[in-house]
C-alpha cells in the first residue's frame, strides 16, 4: 500500500515536472525578441502610375490578408502593415526606406516594382541590415551584380521570363522566331537572353527589328516581322510598347498566321487589352489566380476587397508576408540575420509556391507557368484569361546558380 | 539691412539645428532640390528664360559625379566638382544653341536637347540604363570626415547649399543681376542700351546649369545613386512647379516651394497612397488660380501693402 502511494506520488511528481518542462518550452516558443515590441511590414510600390494595377493598393490588401491568416499577432505582439507610394522615383523610395528603417522600425519591405527603385532599396536594406523581399521588379541584377545577404527576389525576373517563354514555346512547337525589340539596354538584354535559349533548345532566330522606346507607329516593324514568316514574334519590350505592338499586330492581321509571345507581360496587360486583341498570345506567368482551389479561394477573398483578381505580384506579396512571419516565429526573433538564415533553409509551401526555396544569391526558386491567352469564346467568367500550356519546373525556370554573378556565390 | 542679416542668421541657426528634430535624409533632399530650384529661379525669375530641360543638368552632374566616384575612385569633393563641371559644359553647349530663340521656342529647344540627353543616358552603358548607377560610395571629406554618417553629410550638404545660395544672392544683387532683370523686363531696350544680351543670357544659363549640376551631384551623394528619373522631363516640370509655388523671382521662393513639394511627396507617400499626384496637381491649380505670386511672393506683397498703409 505504502509502496503504491510512493509510486503514485513519484508518477505525479514526474508528470508535474514533465508538464512544467513542456510548459516552459511552449512559453519559450511563444515569446520572442522583437524590435520595437512588434513586427512591421512595409509594402512599397507604385500606387497610381504605370505599375499600380500589378501591385498598388492590392498589394497592401494582400499583405493584410497574410497577416490575418497568420493570426494577426506574433508572440502575442501586434503585426502592422504600412505602405508607401514610391511614385517610381528611386530617391522617394530610398528616402522612405531609410526613414522606415531608421525611425519607424519597419522590419521587412516587400513588393517594390521598377528596377531602379528596387536596386536602390536593396542597397539601403543591406546598409541597415533589414530583410527585403522584392516581388515587383523584373531586373535580374537583384540576384546578380547587386545581390546582398538581406535581399530576396521572390516572384520572377527577366531571366525566368526569357528562359521560360523561349524554351517552353520551342518545346511546344514554336521553332522559328523573330524579335520586336525596344531599342535600349533592357530590350536588348531580353532579346539576347531569349534568343540564346531559343537556339539552345533547337529553335531558329530569323531576325530582329529594333523600335525606339515609346514608339507611336509599329507598322513598318510589324511588316518586317510578318515578312520574316517566323512562327513566333517575340515582343522584347514592356508596358505601353507591348500594348501598342499587340494592338498593331492585330490590326495588321499578323496574329492569323503567327503567334505573339510577350516577354514581359502581366495579366493586367491582358485585362486592359481585352481578350479579342490579346487572344493566342503566349507569356510566362509566376502564378495564376485560377490554378487550383487554394488560389481560387484566396482570389475570391481578394476580389471581395479589391473588385479585381490578384496579379502574381500581389499573390507574391501575400506569400512574402506569410513566409517572413513564419520565419520570425521559427527564429524567435525579428533580427534580420537570424530571419534570413531561417528563410534560406525553409521550404516555402503556400498558395503561391509549392516547394519553393531561397537560394544563396537570394533568388526564390519555384515553378513558372507558360500561359496562352484564351479566345473570347473560351472565357467562361470574368478574369478567365489564361490556358495553362506548360508548367516550367523550378529547376529549369531560373538562372542556374553557377551562372550567377552574385558575390555571395562567386566569392567562395 | 541689419534686420535682414539677423533673419539670415536665425535661419542658418535653424538649419544647423534641424537634423536633431527632423529626419536628416529628408532635409538633405529638400536642400538639394532647393538649390536646384534656386538655380532655376535665377534663370526664370530673374532673367525671364523658361528652360524646360533643366533636369538634364541635374541628372548629368549626378551621373558624371557618380561615375567619377564609383569607377574612377576620385575623392568625394573632386567627384562633385567633375560632375558640376560636366553640367557647366553641357550648359554652355545647350545654352549657346537655345538662347538664339525666345519664349516658347527657347523652352522647346531646351526640352528637345534635354530629351536627347535622357535617351543618351538610357542607352549608355555607364549609366546602367533603367537600373541606374547604384551603390556610389559617399567617401570622406578631405580624407578626414566620414560622410557615411548622415549627420556629417548633412552639414556638408548644408555648406554646399549655403555656398550655392550665397552665389545666387550675390549674382542677383550685383550689377550683372541688374542687367539680367533689365533683360527680363524689356530685352529690346537692354539691347538698345548697348548690352550684349546674348552673352549675358548665355552666362546666366551656364551659371544656372552649373548650380543645378552641383545640386544634382550632391543629391547623388546623399542617396548614393543616380537614375533616369533625375534626367527625366518630369523633374524639369517639377522644378518649374517648385519655383512657381514658392514664388518666382523671390530669393526664398524656390526654397519654400521645394520644401513643400518634397515634404509632400515624402510625407503623403505612406498616407494617401494613390492620391499623391492628384494632390500635387490640385496644389498647382490652386496656386495658379489664387496666388500667382507664389507663397513667398504673396507674403512679400502683403507685407509691402501693410507697410504702405502704415506710412
Amino acid at each position: 500500500m505504502k509502496q503504491k502511494t510512493l509510486v503514485m506520488l513519484m508518477a505525479m511528481a514526474i508528470t508535474a515536472l514533465a508538464s512544467q518542462a513542456a510548459l516552459a518550452q511552449a512559453a519559450k516558443a511563444k515569446t520572442g525578441k522583437l524590435s520595437g515590441d512588434m513586427v512591421k511590414i512595409g509594402v512599397m510600390n507604385d500606387m497610381a502610375g504605370l505599375y499600380a494595377d500589378i501591385g498598388g493598393p492590392g498589394s497592401v490588401e494582400a499583405a493584410k490578408l497574410a497577416v490575418a491568416d497568420f493570426g494577426g499577432k506574433i508572440f502575442g505582439k501586434p503585426i502592422e502593415v504600412v505602405f508607401a507610394d514610391h511614385q517610381n522615383k528611386p530617391d522617394v523610395g530610398a528616402a522612405k526606406a531609410r526613414e522606415w528603417f531608421d525611425t519607424q522600425g519597419v522590419d521587412m519591405i516587400t513588393d517594390v516594382p521598377t528596377s531602379s527603385v528596387a536596386i536602390a532599396i536593396a542597397k539601403v536594406a543591406n546598409e541597415k541590415k533589414r530583410v527585403y523581399m522584392n516581388t515587383g521588379a523584373a531586373t535580374k541584377a537583384l540576384t546578380n551584380e547587386e545581390c546582398n545577404p538581406y535581399t530576396v527576389h521572390y516572384a520572377y525576373d527577366t531571366y525566368a521570363l526569357a528562359n521560360g517563354t523561349g524554351k517552353a514555346i520551342v518545346q511546344t512547337g514554336g521553332k522559328s522566331w523573330f524579335f520586336l525589340t525596344a531599342d535600349y539596354a533592357f530590350g536588348h538584354a531580353l532579346e539576347a537572353d531569349t534568343a540564346a535559349v531559343v537556339k539552345a533548345s533547337g529553335g531558329e532566330v530569323k531576325g530582329a527589328v529594333r523600335h525606339p522606346l515609346s514608339a507611336s507607329d509599329f507598322s513598318s516593324f510589324l511588316l518586317q516581322a510578318q515578312a520574316s514568316k517566323a512562327q513566333i514574334i517575340g515582343l522584347a519590350n514592356a508596358g505601353g510598347d507591348t500594348i501598342n505592338s499587340v494592338k498593331a499586330a492585330n490590326e495588321f492581321g499578323l496574329t492569323k498566321n503567327q503567334t505573339l509571345a510577350g516577354l514581359l507581360m502581366f495579366i493586367t496587360d491582358v485585362h486592359s487589352l481585352g481578350l479579342k486583341t490579346a487572344q493566342g498570345m503566349m507569356l510566362t506567368d509566376a502564378w495564376y489566380w485560377d490554378s487550383n482551389d487554394e488560389t481560387r479561394k484566396f482570389s475570391k477573398r481578394f476580389f471581395e476587397k479589391m473588385k479585381r483578381m490578384p496579379s502574381f505580384d500581389q499573390a507574391a506579396v501575400y506569400s512574402t508576408t506569410l513566409t517572413y512571419l513564419k520565419a520570425v516565429q521559427a527564429a524567435g526573433t525579428d533580427d534580420a540575420d537570424a530571419v534570413m538564415a531561417e528563410l534560406k533553409k525553409t521550404k516555402i509551401n503556400d498558395l503561391f509556391a509549392k516547394g519553393g526555396y531561397i537560394r544563396a544569391d537570394g533568388r526564390m526558386v519555384h515553378d513558372m507557368y507558360l500561359m496562352q491567352v484564351k479566345k473570347p469564346e473560351e472565357s467562361k467568367y470574368p478574369w478567365d484569361y489564361f490556358q495553362l500550356k506548360k508548367v516550367i519546373p523550378a529547376e529549369e525556370a531560373f538562372q542556374p546558380l553557377s551562372l550567377s554573378k552574385c558575390s555571395l556565390v562567386t566569392k567562395k | 539691412m541689419s534686420g535682414q542679416r539677423l533673419s539670415y542668421l536665425v535661419l542658418l541657426a535653424l538649419a544647423l539645428a534641424l537634423p536633431f528634430f527632423v529626419y536628416p535624409v529628408l532635409v538633405m533632399k529638400v536642400l538639394c532640390f532647393a538649390l536646384f530650384a534656386c538655380a532655376f529661379n535665377l534663370l526664370l525669375g530673374y532673367t525671364g528664360l523658361l528652360s524646360f530641360g533643366h533636369a538634364t543638368f541635374f541628372g548629368t552632374a549626378g551621373y558624371v559625379a557618380g561615375h567619377a566616384l564609383k569607377v574612377w575612385g576620385l575623392p568625394t569633393e573632386l567627384g562633385l566638382l567633375v560632375g558640376t563641371g560636366a553640367a557647366l559644359a553641357l550648359g554652355w553647349l545647350i545654352g549657346s544653341l537655345a538662347i538664339r530663340r525666345q519664349g516658347i521656342y527657347f523652352a522647346m529647344i531646351t526640352l528637345a536637347l534635354a530629351q536627347m540627353m535622357y535617351f543618351f543616358f538610357l542607352q549608355a552603358s555607364f549609366t546602367g540604363g533603367e537600373d541606374g548607377l547604384q551603390g556610389v560610395p559617399r567617401g570622406t571629406l578631405l580624407g578626414v570626415i566620414d560622410l557615411a554618417d548622415d549627420l556629417h553629410l548633412y552639414y556638408f550638404v548644408l555648406a554646399v547649399f549655403v555656398f550655392g545660395f550665397w552665389l545666387i544672392y550675390r549674382t542677383i544683387h550685383s550689377p550683372f543681376g541688374q542687367i539680367l532683370k533689365a533683360i527680363r523686363e524689356n530685352e529690346a531696350r537692354a539691347i538698345s542700351l548697348g548690352y550684349d544680351v546674348a552673352r549675358y543670357k548665355l552666362l546666366v544659363f551656364v551659371l544656372s546649369a552649373g548650380l543645378a549640376g552641383l545640386a544634382g551631384a550632391t543629391k547623388m551623394l546623399v542617396f548614393k545613386f543616380a537614375t533616369l528619373s533625375d534626367a527625366h522631363w518630369h523633374l524639369s516640370g517639377e522644378v518649374v512647379l517648385m519655383t512657381l509655388l514658392g514664388g518666382m523671382g523671390t530669393v526664398f521662393g524656390p526654397v519654400v516651394g521645394s520644401s513643400v513639394i518634397v515634404t509632400l511627396q515624402n510625407e503623403l507617400a505612406d498616407k494617401v497612397g494613390s492620391l499623391v499626384t492628384v494632390i500635387m496637381g490640385s496644389i498647382f491649380i490652386v496656386c495658379v488660380l489664387l496666388f500667382r505670386r507664389g507663397i513667398v511672393g504673396e507674403i512679400a506683397a502683403l507685407y509691402k501693402r501693410a507697410l504702405g498703409e502704415r506710412a
